[in-house]
């Protein structure tokens, strides 16, 4: 049976880890590489690096770092933050990202969505929806979350699906660093309309959390961000704890 | 010599570093004269089918590769779309494989199982019925790293090597001889990938 997948997600500014990580024994903290390493090995399903920094000259950075977290791990990752153009995309997969993922530029030129899948395959491309419960309905946010759109989150994930993208990673921002779990309504809307696997993010506080979005939902994979870092949840511990519950999960040895 | 066959679908990278990681060296190449030197060859490849066979022939590498895998018998390990091209023809395209194994590539029939997405992405638990020298020290079931829409369905079971459930049972990994292929990515699968990798270079 295929498993339900549980991706750590570390945000990068200038080639290092952002949020303060608290793990023991890693050399250098700050080393994305480092924390990466890690979380592979204690069994994590995959990777998203979200690079926060804003300026061109950066990214070059980030293009560096994917290739030498391709080199030190082996498991599948994911790159985001804004990818505007199948050229900036095109770099990233070339240098060894196993998927991109698209918010904003999305939104703004959804034909990007096209242009990546019809280069490169569509389980390359991910669409990371930010949603938000306004005036009665599931919106989609874009701008880190700081400006809405006109678009119902159900017609977007479902536009995008069209477009070619293999997957979804939908973030509730009512729930996200709530720690108050994720936000199932808006996910079982999605999954109900679209063939592709989605994501779960925001929110994940507990490892109940974890159980109850797989139990109560139909999403392929759960994400999380600094429940890892600061060892709230360490990996091999929800795994097991979710292994208990009768979830499909990889568990290593 | 390592050579992983390079036709110019996907990236190559992620095989090349797994055997360095496994004590190895490895050369990627689409030379017919680097082929021919080749004391195990790795055949990689994400994409469609028919492009994956136009490319090997525009290259002009499928008598190469005939000769070192047919004739001279070179170990031969297809990975993802590179074990799909080991089988007769592919339910995706309209060009034959190479036709090594007596397999046929179909598509992914899921109609009973609304819950089950495709592409078959992420972790799933492959058998290993028999033992066989890729299969040594991993565990059965062993987990493994997947992304594909199309799976093998081998003619005769004594081809089969490994077998995944997704709705129903498929064949995810074929052999013949010294002909070997795995639908999905040991380069991506962590301990398991390494242990398979490592398999191949030294006991295949």
């Amino acid at each position: 049976m295929l498993k339900k997948r549980i991706i750590p997600c570390l945000d990068i500014k200038d080639g290092k880890t952002v949020k303060g990580v608290n793990f023991e024994g890693l050399i250098d903290a700050g080393s994305p590489v480092e924390l990466a390493k890690r979380y592979a090995d204690e069994g994590a399903d995959e990777l998203v690096f979200l690079d926060i920094t804003a300026t061109i000259e950066k990214r070059k950075t980030l293009a560096d770092l994917v290739e030498v977290i391709a080199k030190e791990i082996n498991i599948p990752f994911t790159v985001g933050g804004g990818i505007n153009s199948l050229e900036e995309a095109a770099t990233l997969i070339l240098r060894g990202a196993d998927k991109v993922s698209l918010n904003s530029s999305a939104v703004k030129r959804p034909e990007l969505i096209q242009e990546i899948a019809g280069q490169f395959g569509s389980q390359c491309v991910v669409v990371a929806i930010d949603t938000k419960f306004t005036n009665g309905e599931w919106k989609v946010f874009v701008s880190g979350g700081r400006i809405e759109t006109d678009l119902k989150t159900v017609d977007w994930a479902k536009k995008v699906e069209a477009l070619g993208a293999g997957e979804i990673l939908l973030t509730s921002m009512n729930s996200d660093g709530t720690k108050n779990g994720f936000e199932k309504s808006v996910l079982k809307e999605v999954i109900q309309v679209v063939n592709i696997p989605v994501i779960a993010s925001g929110g994940a506080g507990s490892k109940e959390h974890f159980k109850e979005v797989f139990e109560e939902t139909n999403v392929s994979a759960a994400l999380a961000a600094s429940v890892f870092h600061f060892g709230e949840i360490s990996i091999p511990d929800l795994k097991m704890y979710l292994k208990m519950n009768n979830i499909s999960i990889r568990t290593t040895l | 010599m390592i050579v992983i066959v390079d036709y110019k679908m996907g990236n190559l990278g992620s095989i090349t570093n797994i055997i360095k990681k496994v004590g190895y060296q490895s050369v990627v190449s689409s030379d017919v004269e680097v082929i021919k030197k080749a004391t195990k060859l790795i055949l990689p490849g994400v994409g469609s089918f028919d492009k994956a066979m136009q490319n090997l022939k525009e290259l002009e590498l499928i008598g190469a590769l005939n000769e070192k895998v047919i004739i001279q018998k070179t170990p031969i390990l297809g990975i993802c779309l590179g074990m799909q091209l080991l089988g007769n023809y592919s339910e995706e395209g309209n060009v034959s494989g190479l036709g090594w194994i007596d397999a046929e590539i179909k598509k992914f029939q899921l109609k009973s199982f609304p819950e089950l997405k495709v592409p078959h992405m992420g972790w799933n638990e492959v058998l290993i019925p028999n033992s066989h020298p890729l299969c040594e020290n991993l565990p059965d079931p062993s987990r493994f790293y997947f992304v594909h829409s199309y799976h093998a369905v081998c003619k005769n079971q004594t081809n089969v090597l490994m077998k995944t459930h997704f709705g129903y049972d498929f064949d995810s990994a074929i052999h013949e001889d010294n002909i070997m292929g795995v639908q999905f990515h040991p380069e991506k699968s962590h301990k398991f990938g390494m242990q398979l990798i490592k398999n191949f270079i030294e006991k295949c």
